[in-house]
């Protein structure tokens, strides 16, 4: 079962602003349902770009709901330009949290906000799409733009996280070398203050340390079992290098063992952000 | 504000049969010797252990010395496919389905990763095995060919019998996910040509935590676990007695029940089932409707999604589960349901209600009751289908 907030639970048992403006002012729909949520938004925008209310339909999870009604909540009474600067991370924060895997019921609430904005200065689905036409994941129809914007907002740098936030590359992962890009070029002007507060505190040698104890008494006993071992070769901010030796070089599962067993000892023992690669010998 | 509780999701786990929890409570601090011991405290825990293989082997219609106690589903499944590949190391192509549990499915997912040949065998619309499928991918070079009996989301079952047959015609080896079909339909091993089969205690009213692995007298077949000589060394590892002898009881009852199972748990689901599809705005069932468990019925809701169905329910007490990609961890909505080719608008609409001997009609028409309730009231959230939403009552 999720671990929803009393307030996700809340809204989603008691939605606001659920309906239709038949004559809105903006109209605006993000998601789809093929992906299994979609929401649309209806906006009423008086002569001074006040919204003086708002309506939503959506087809989708509790979260999903939840997101929309908080939506609603946070936009009535704004100006259009306030309720442009309100950012998912903030619907989510509104709701007291979101599990990580359900942060892409507050991006799409966002996305069709900015939908509707765009719907009320006249600019067409079309046009909006054509500014932003460079799709990276095409399973879920993620542009470039929206991956560039929702991490930089969210401070992300996992592909995971960008997974969790935008539903992008969590299909045929084609596009994970895209998404990474994405992440490396953005990544020195994330806020540092996102980063793990586990990780924050390590220096990079006290992380070294605490790597190097976590292969001793965790990772080795069960790779020697088997006629291998393992070497640290570098730490990078949270990009664990190794190399596999011996039995596990020439394994066929050294991957699967990098990822399902290593990582995740790392993960419980060092820092929740730390992921690790190899490097062949 | 829950008014009663109704669970019906007895393909996820069962309740413990009282018969069951009794059965078990004398091994807990009285007779909790070790049954590889040599004293009499612990030797006398051992025909209990017999007993429990004998009342196993009798729902399967199988040999006592061919029952391995095991601690899941999951265990069985693992050891016997890994068990009988470790034993036929010269063959290099496995056969499965595509809509198999993960028990399943992930390892043939590793082994094909480890250099393995996989064939997945697809199904069709209403979820049925192609056997000309099978009959055309088995060759010399097949080691294994693993097929479940019943599918745990749909129902469905696979002519395992006959695919069966056929792998032993080409000189592989069968084993059979039979978890959800065991207490739900009649088993007949002795007359099949399945060499190995698992079964998990939770899912026949038996307490987690206990399972069990068939293995024909004569099967090449490489224990998983090493340790201990238990279960004459195919299976190490000090034998979970109170849960042994619980299966054990469970299995006996399972074959009581049996006929009921398929009479009144059968009436059961039907009724539960047509009357959502009656009533429902645009219900449709999923999984062949004339081979199926009696006891499962998989619908979908078009146009409303499966986790805003099953928080709702919950919220009225009732226990179910669902396709949706929400309620699955991943952004990915059932592998089984996706397999059968059923569209997205309905794949996250999808819940899966699945009965027990426990269940009563009371239950049914409570789940009837609610169920129609959600559906408008998801509906009237929906951007979808708004046209086809009747018009408000009052």
């Amino acid at each position: 079962m999720w671990d929803y907030t009393d307030k996700v639970k809340e809204h989603f048992m008691n939605p606001r602003n659920v309906g239709d403006i038949p004559d809105a002012d903006a109209v605006g729909e993000a998601g789809s349902l093929a992906c299994g949520d979609q929401m649309k938004l209806m906006l009423k925008i008086d002569g001074n770009e006040v919204i003086t209310d708002a309506k939503f339909q959506t087809f989708g999870c509790g979260s999903a709901v939840a997101s929309a009604s908080a939506l609603t909540e946070m936009i009535i009474g704004k100006t259009l330009s306030e309720a442009e600067k309100i950012t998912n991370r903030d619907i989510a924060d509104y709701l007291g949290g979101l599990p990580a895997e359900k942060m892409h019921c507050s991006v799409m609430g966002h996305e069709a906000l900015e939908a509707a904005v765009l719907n009320y200065r006249g600019v067409s689905a079309q046009e909006a799409a054509a500014g932003k036409k460079q799709i990276v994941c095409e399973c879920f129809g993620v542009t470039a733009e929206e991956i560039e914007r929702v991490a930089r907002d969210n401070a992300l740098r996992k592909i995971e996280d960008v997974t969790n936030y935008t539903k992008a590359g969590g299909g045929c992962r084609q596009c994970h070398g895209r998404i990474q890009e994405i992440l490396d070029r953005i990544a020195p002007q994330a806020a540092p203050a996102a980063a793990q507060p586990a990780a924050a505190k390590l220096t990079n040698i006290q992380k070294m340390k605490l790597i190097e104890q976590t292969f001793e008494n965790e990772i080795r006993p069960m790779l020697k079992a088997d006629g291998g071992d393992i070497e640290l070769i570098d730490v990078d901010g949270d990009r664990v290098v190794v190399s596999l030796r011996g039995m596990c070089s020439s394994c066929a599962s050294s991957s699967f063992t990098l990822k399902k067993y290593i990582e995740p000892k790392l993960k419980e023992f060092v820092s929740p952000a730390l992921y690790v690669e190899e490097v062949k010998p | 504000m829950s008014i009663r509780e109704v669970y019906a999701d007895n393909n996820a786990t069962t309740m413990t049969a009282p018969e069951v929890l009794e059965s078990m409570q004398p091994f807990f601090t009285r007779l909790y010797g070790n049954p590889s011991s040599m004293h009499q405290f612990g030797g006398q825990v051992k025909k209990h252990i017999d007993r429990a293989r004998a009342q196993v082997a009798a729902l399967l219609g199988a040999q006592p010395s061919e029952i391995i106690f095991t601690s899941c589903g999951t265990e069985s499944d693992n050891a016997a496919i890994r068990g009988v590949l470790a034993a036929t190391p010269d063959k290099r192509h496995i056969i499965t389905s595509r809509v198999e549990h993960p028990a399943v499915k992930n390892v043939f997912q590793y082994l094909g990763q480890s250099g393995y040949r996989v064939s997945e065998l697809s199904v069709d619309r209403e979820g049925r095995l192609d056997l000309d499928e099978l009959r055309e991918v088995l060759s010399d070079d097949t080691a294994l060919v693993s097929l479940m009996w019943a599918n745990n989301e749909t129902g469905v079952l696979f002519p395992v019998e006959q695919a069966a047959v056929m792998a032993r015609a080409a000189g592989a080896v069968f084993h059979c996910d039979a978890v959800q079909a065991a207490g739900k339909i009649p088993i007949d091993l002795g007359g099949s040509s399945i060499d190995l089969l698992s079964i998990s205690g939770h899912k026949l009213h038996a307490p987690k935590g206990v399972g069990v692995l068939y293995v024909r007298k004569g099967t090449h077949f490489s224990p998983w676990l090493l340790g201990g000589h238990q279960e004459l060394g195919r299976r190490a590892g000090t034998e979970n007695v109170p849960g042994i002898v619980g299966l054990g009881r469970a299995c006996e009852l399972a074959r009581e029940c049996i006929d009921a199972e398929n009479t009144t748990v059968r009436a059961l689901r039907d009724r539960l089932e047509k009357s959502l599809l009656d009533r429902a705005i645009d219900a449709s069932v999923n999984g062949d409707t004339a081979g199926r468990l009696p006891n499962t019925a998989n619908i979908s809701f078009k146009y409303i999604e499966g986790e805003s169905i099953l928080l709702l329910l919950s919220e009225a007490g009732i226990a179910a589960s669902s396709g949706s990609a929400c309620t699955s961890g991943s952004l990915e909505p059932s592998h089984v349901l996706r397999a059968m080719g059923v569209p997205f608008t309905r794949v996250h609409g999808s819940v899966r209600f699945s009965l027990s001997r426990y269940t009563t009609a009371e239950d049914v028409d409570y789940i009837v009751e609610n169920m129609l309730r959600i559906e408008r009231r998801l509906r009237e959230l929906s951007p979808f289908g708004r046209d086809e939403l009747p018009p408000q009552a009052g």
